[in-house]
């Protein structure tokens, strides 16, 4: 028995901030110390707080540090350890009120969060099968196995209300009930853990800190349509994610809790880990299948459906990386307490990766019907550096943008839609006052327009043609007409697209044409950008208060634009200016400033 | 390890793995030692590492051990204090390794306070 557990979060943000250094360090000096019998070091997936890494929690108080770096371990040990004096410096604070927070639960970051799919991560150790266990891991399988039947398990998922996180949220249950329904003796369940939206890192974060309870969920799955095989796809450019999930699925089967007659019941299953090269198309369920198969990973029309004509042609069923991890939740603790989180239509809880101009960037969970704006004020901090809120973007390349007035909106799937956003699989981009809206539309179409696989042409070509223009109002290129033919192009695509990619490929331009089309009005008719960030709309200006008449600008000028008598205010002729930056450098008194 | 094979495996080897993670759940009882400069030198490691010895020896998973700095008694160290759920927090000084099995076994597992060992009852 150990007085105190000191878990030191080994998630791969905390890797690349140097977590590996603090753990040596603790261990080194716990022998130094002669503590290694008394203090547990346990080595966790990620807490969410990734940007404030390398994270350190010391139980049974719950005192959390962030940033540890290598050189502080020893105080940590001697002080805290040996003493019990926590060390105050470490600690964290809260972004506006300044105010040290000793225990991680107390955490604002924390307080708002409800935690079922991520209830393990960052608490216990992903490479120990009983740590799992410990906290009523396959309580779920063993009750699924014993107390229901194949069907009786889709009804208890149906009523759970679980509805597909990896994006689109058809009903779990339902789908389910396809597979199970279709005819065949063989067929096939598969975990997507490809994640190709660019900002998120959900899926790899419960894959790398939870990953039994991925495992528990497919088996579940398994059992519920009639599958005795699985496929866990994901892509190679997670290597930690699958380290672990490999570790796991020895440790299952080292129990017997994946392989032959599952704890006596007479269920057999196995799993397979395949590593995708990690295109993003090959998240959209058909071309998955097709990579699997050995194929290059382009979408085919639907129907037939994976469910009737899936992987190798057999009945197949798809579901998300956080999808699973809720299912084993829902039957050890029954549809009841599941659905009693959330909204009318959307149950439990979503995942999201929370990034951009926010305090607090990281991986949090919230119950559904959570307004915008409690994720981004109580959860997220607030904006940076008390900057104006401008938009938010949901559902990565395939979401869209809203704007303030729709801050308070509930996120469930339902109202998010309705706003012209999406649920997506998560991602939550804030903006402030200083991005532009449509530099924004431009990134994540040039995202999914390099991404299109080329197969149809809609895609291929009229998302080319729309990043056209986009780049063209960035340049100051624009045109008036711009907009209703970027609006016209969208609606094309979104129509005659074969797959997912094309068919949303268009939600960031449509969205913020809407929500900003004055933004857009600005760039195209003014050459103006109102957030002052398209760097071909700036102009260099010399600010009259600031300038003392040096002329040392205008002997760096290589155009002859600035003009100005000694001792006097200089202008630059806008005309004449080529945008170089020369005189900024030369100027003392930084007079001159882009704007 | 040996292949879980039945429903009952499985619940046996929560219920071990169960003790293994109490010490990151706040189960509110909680032994708390004084581990100041003075106290280290007066013993409190002996006294530590005996309490641990003897929660596990009596199989007492859901109390947690903990340890704080200098209260400003340093004169009666050892220093062992001992809050247990619902009831109010009591310090014993001078502990010594051999006064811990009758600590754990009247206060904690009976709710008896050692009065002799009682020290005081200082704000928690
Ligand atoms: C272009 C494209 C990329 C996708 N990428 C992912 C992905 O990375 N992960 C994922 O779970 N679903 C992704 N999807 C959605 C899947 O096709 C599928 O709907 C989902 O995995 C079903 O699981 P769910 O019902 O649990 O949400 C993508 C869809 C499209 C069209
Ligand atoms: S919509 Fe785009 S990504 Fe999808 S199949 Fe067509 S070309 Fe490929
Ligand atoms: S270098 Fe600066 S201060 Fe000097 S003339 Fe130019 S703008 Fe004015
Ligand atoms: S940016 Fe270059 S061209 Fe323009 S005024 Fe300054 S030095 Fe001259
Ligand atoms: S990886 Fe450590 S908090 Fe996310
Ligand atoms: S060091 Fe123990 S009370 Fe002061």
């Amino acid at each position: 028995m150990y007085r105190s557990h000191v878990l030191v979060c080994s998630g791969t943000g905390c890797t690349s901030s140097g977590c590996v250094e603090v753990q040596e360090n603790l261990e080194k000096e716990l022998s130094n110390n002669k503590l290694e019998n008394e203090v547990k070091l346990i080595q966790t997936g990620c807490h969410g707080l990734c940007e404030l890494g390398p994270i350190v929690i010391v139980y049974p108080e719950g005192t959390s540090y962030f940033r540890v770096e290598g050189k502080d371990v020893k105080e940590l040990v001697e002080e805290h350890l040996l003493k019990g004096r926590p060390v105050d410096r470490l600690m964290y604070k809260e972004p506006i009120s300044e105010e040290q927070v000793p225990y991680y639960n107390d955490i604002n970051f924390y307080k708002k969060q409800s935690r079922i799919v991520l209830r393990n991560c960052g608490y216990i150790d992903p490479e120990s099968i009983e740590e799992y266990i410990a906290r009523g891991g396959y309580d779920g399988l063993s009750r699924a196995l014993s107390e229901f039947s194949q069907d009786e398990v889709i009804e208890e998922v149906k009523e759970s209300g679980l509805r597909g996180r990896g994006g689109a949220g058809f009903p779990t249950g339902v789908k389910w009930g396809f597979a199970r329904q279709a005819p065949g003796d063989k067929k096939y369940i598969i975990c997507n853990a490809d994640e190709g939206d660019p900002g998120a890192f959900m899926d790899r974060s419960i894959l790398e800190g939870d990953p039994h309870s991925v495992i528990e969920g497919m088996a579940i799955g398994g059992y519920a349509i009639g599958a005795d095989e699985g496929y866990i796809y994901v892509r190679a450019e997670y290597p930690l994610a699958i380290k672990r999930l490999r570790k796991a699925l020895e440790a299952a089967e080292g129990l017997g809790l994946l392989g032959e007659n599952i704890l006596g019941t007479g269920f057999n299953f196995k799993l397979k880990i395949k590593e995708g090269a990690g295109a993003f198309v090959c998240g959209e369920e058909t071309a998955l299948m097709a990579s699997i198969e050995g194929n290059r990973g382009m979408p085919r029309p639907r129907p037939p459906f994976p469910a009737q004509k899936g992987l190798w042609g057999k009945p197949s069923n798809i579901n998300n990386v956080e999808t699973l991890a809720c299912v084993p939740v829902i039957l050890s603790e029954g549809a009841g307490s599941f659905n009693s989180v959330g909204t009318e239509n959307s149950k439990g809880t979503k995942v999201f990766a929370l990034t951009g101009k926010i305090n607090n960037t990281g991986l949090v969970e919230v119950p559904m019907g959570i307004k915008i704006k409690d994720i981004i004020y109580t959860i997220g901090g607030g904006i940076q550096e008390d900057k104006a809120f401008k938009a938010v973007q949901i559902g990565g390349p395939s979401g869209g943008c809203l704007p303030e007035d729709k801050i308070d909106l509930p996120v469930d799937y339902d109202s998010l839609t309705q706003a012209g956003a999406i649920m997506g699989s998560g991602g939550l981009v804030v903006m402030d006052e200083e991005t532009c809206i449509v530099d924004v539309a431009r990134f994540f179409l040039k995202f999914t327009q390099t991404e299109s696989c080329g197969k149809c042409t809609p895609c291929r070509e009229g998302t080319k043609r729309m990043l056209e223009i986009l780049e063209r109002i960035t340049q100051g290129e624009g045109k008036e007409g711009d907009v209703e033919l970027l609006e016209e192009l969208g609606s094309m695509v979104k129509e005659t697209s074969l797959c997912g990619l094309g068919q949303t490929a268009p939600n960031p331009v449509l969205s913020t044409t809407k929500h900003f089309r004055d933004e857009y009005n600005a760039h195209i008719l003014d050459r103006r950008c109102p957030a002052g960030a398209c760097s071909d709309l700036l102009i260099y200006k010399i600010l009259e208060d600031k300038c003392k008449g040096c002329t040392k600008c205008v002997k760096a000028c290589p155009q002859d634009a600035i003009t100005g008598e000694k001792k006097e205010v200089h202008v630059i002729d806008q005309d004449k200016c080529i945008k170089c930056g020369a005189c900024v450098d030369q100027c003392k008194f930084e007079a001159i400033v882009l704007g | 390890m040996d292949k879980l094979k039945s429903l009952d495996d499985l619940k046996n080897l929560r219920e071990e793995a169960r003790k293994t993670t109490t010490t990151r759940q706040s189960t509110e009882n909680l032994i708390i030692v004084g581990m100041g400069t003075c106290g280290i030198s007066a013993g409190a490691r002996d006294v530590m590492n005996t309490i641990l010895e003897e929660l596990n020896k009596r199989d007492l998973s859901d109390v947690n051990v903990t340890q704080t700095g200098c209260i400003g008694m340093c004169e009666k160290e050892v220093l062992v204090d001992v809050k247990l759920k619902g009831k109010e927090r009591v310090s014993y000084g001078r502990v010594t390794p051999q006064d811990v099995s009758r600590i754990i076994a009247n206060h904690v597992i009976n709710g008896q306070i050692v009065e002799d060992l009682v020290v005081g009852k200082p704000e928690s």
